[in-house]
């Protein structure tokens, strides 16, 4: 077993390079390492210069997403032992602008995220003064606006899972419609969308279904289906995006059958 | 200071670089190049629905227009076009049964019904659908 392994990795220093250029470096190769301990190796010993963005090492905080050998990946998940062939290359996420070596700018998703208001909306909030919700006797269903929201684990599993999205962006990298339509909402934005039309305090789907369904929401998606193959946490944004397509014909043929009964 | 399209870097202003999208970026990785066949399945099944459009017009014109066109039919163009068209289909169909509990979720009290459920609910229905149109041609 080799004792180093090489990393081919991207760098792009906008005050002296006209386009990024890839530059490689020898790191100790160790079994229980991943490729962000090598980023941290070549940055704490070999080259101080280089830049990119880590904080939990631990796959909770998605901020050390980059494309290591063209997929989209967290670097603190993913290990030097899997990879047989050198050198490894690792890139900024696509199809975000590089500001810098790894570093990508996220301003674009964190715009599209707030347009599909990813919060629990109520057309009135209850004073806590009411005191806590009861169940509706026999049925398990929580009578809202009563003071405190409380759901029942039937309930939260309905949209558990989209709510496990970290924001790490993996799956905007993926997206080649993302790469060709930079408008698109994309598939992070409209799984979480889709965790809060889910849930039972929530009263702003038809709001929101009304925005995603613009030409920049859920029908730019083709289905090439790898956001949820990248996806570390397993929410399945193509599916979330699937079934917010379907929710959105089976919406506008109710609006054509019986348009009073939709509002 | 007016704003500026040239971007020019600054330590508040950093000059960004956006890399554009190669045309052949299918190509790039198998998995989207599977896509893009995917896609392109849609091209057969339009040349199937034109197929049988043709050969209703061909009915509609009589017996010695139909006589023509299945004699086209059997020509070596035809046979081979048929036979790429087919697999296309197939392609089509296996990955759209494949990806329907992507868009289905279906619950049964509280649970979510598995994919793999799903995907042979699909495939039953689609064998019983064949079986029945073999069996209705068959017997005509």
């Amino acid at each position: 077993m080799a004792d180093t392994v090489t990393l081919a990795v991207t760098r792009y220093r906008p005050e002296q390079d006209a386009e990024p250029t890839v530059q490689t470096y020898e790191v100790p190769y160790r079994k229980d390492w991943v490729v962000l301990d090598a980023l941290n190796y070549i940055k704490d010993r070999v080259d101080g210069t280089l830049s990119y963005r880590w904080s939990c090492r631990m796959g909770v905080c998605g901020s050390c997403g980059m494309m290591v050998n063209g997929e989209a990946k967290l670097t603190c998940a993913t290990f030097l032992s899997h990879y047989k062939r050198e050198p490894i290359r690792v890139e900024p996420l696509s199809y975000f602008p590089i500001i810098r070596d790894l570093v990508v700018d996220i301003t674009d998703f964190l715009t599209k995220l707030k347009k599909v208001k990813p919060w629990i909306v109520r057309e009135k909030e209850k004073p806590l003064a009411e005191g806590p919700s009861t169940l509706r006797p026999g049925s398990g269903q929580a009578l809202l606006g009563t003071g405190e929201y409380r759901q029942t684990p039937e309930q939260l599993e309905l949209y558990k899972q989209f709510s496990m999205c970290i924001n790490c962006m993996l799956c905007y990298a993926a997206c080649p419609v993302y790469g060709l339509e930079p408008s698109f909402l994309g598939p992070a934005v409209l799984a979480l969308a889709q965790r809060y039309n889910h849930d039972s305090r929530d009263q702003a789907a038809t709001e929101r279904l009304e925005r995603c369904s613009e030409h920049d929401g859920i029908w730019q998606c083709t289905f090439v289906g790898e956001c949820s193959k990248v996806c570390p946490k397993n929410v399945d944004p193509a599916g979330a995006i699937q079934q917010y397509k379907l929710a959105g014909a089976v919406h506008w043929f109710q609006s054509l059958l019986l348009p009073w009964g939709t509002k | 200071m007016p704003m500026s399209n040239a971007a020019h870097p600054t330590p508040f202003h950093p000059k960004w670089y956006r890399r554009r999208v190669s045309v052949w970026w299918w190509l790039e990785s198998w998995r989207y190049a599977k896509f893009v066949l995917r896609e392109l399945t849609s091209l057969a099944v339009a040349f199937f629905a034109g197929l049988a459009l043709w050969k209703i017009r061909a009915i509609a014109a009589g017996p010695e227009a139909y006589a023509r066109f299945l004699e086209r039919m059997q020509s070596p163009l035809f046979l081979l076009l048929n036979g790429v068209a087919f697999l296309f289909v197939l392609y089509h169909a296996i990955t759209w049964f494949n990806l329907a509990p992507k868009a289905m979720t279906i619950r049964v009290r509280g649970a979510r019904v598995p994919d793999w459920a799903i995907q042979a609910g699909n495939y039953l229905a689609w064998l019983v659908v064949s079986a029945v149109a073999v069996w209705v041609l068959r017997r005509g």
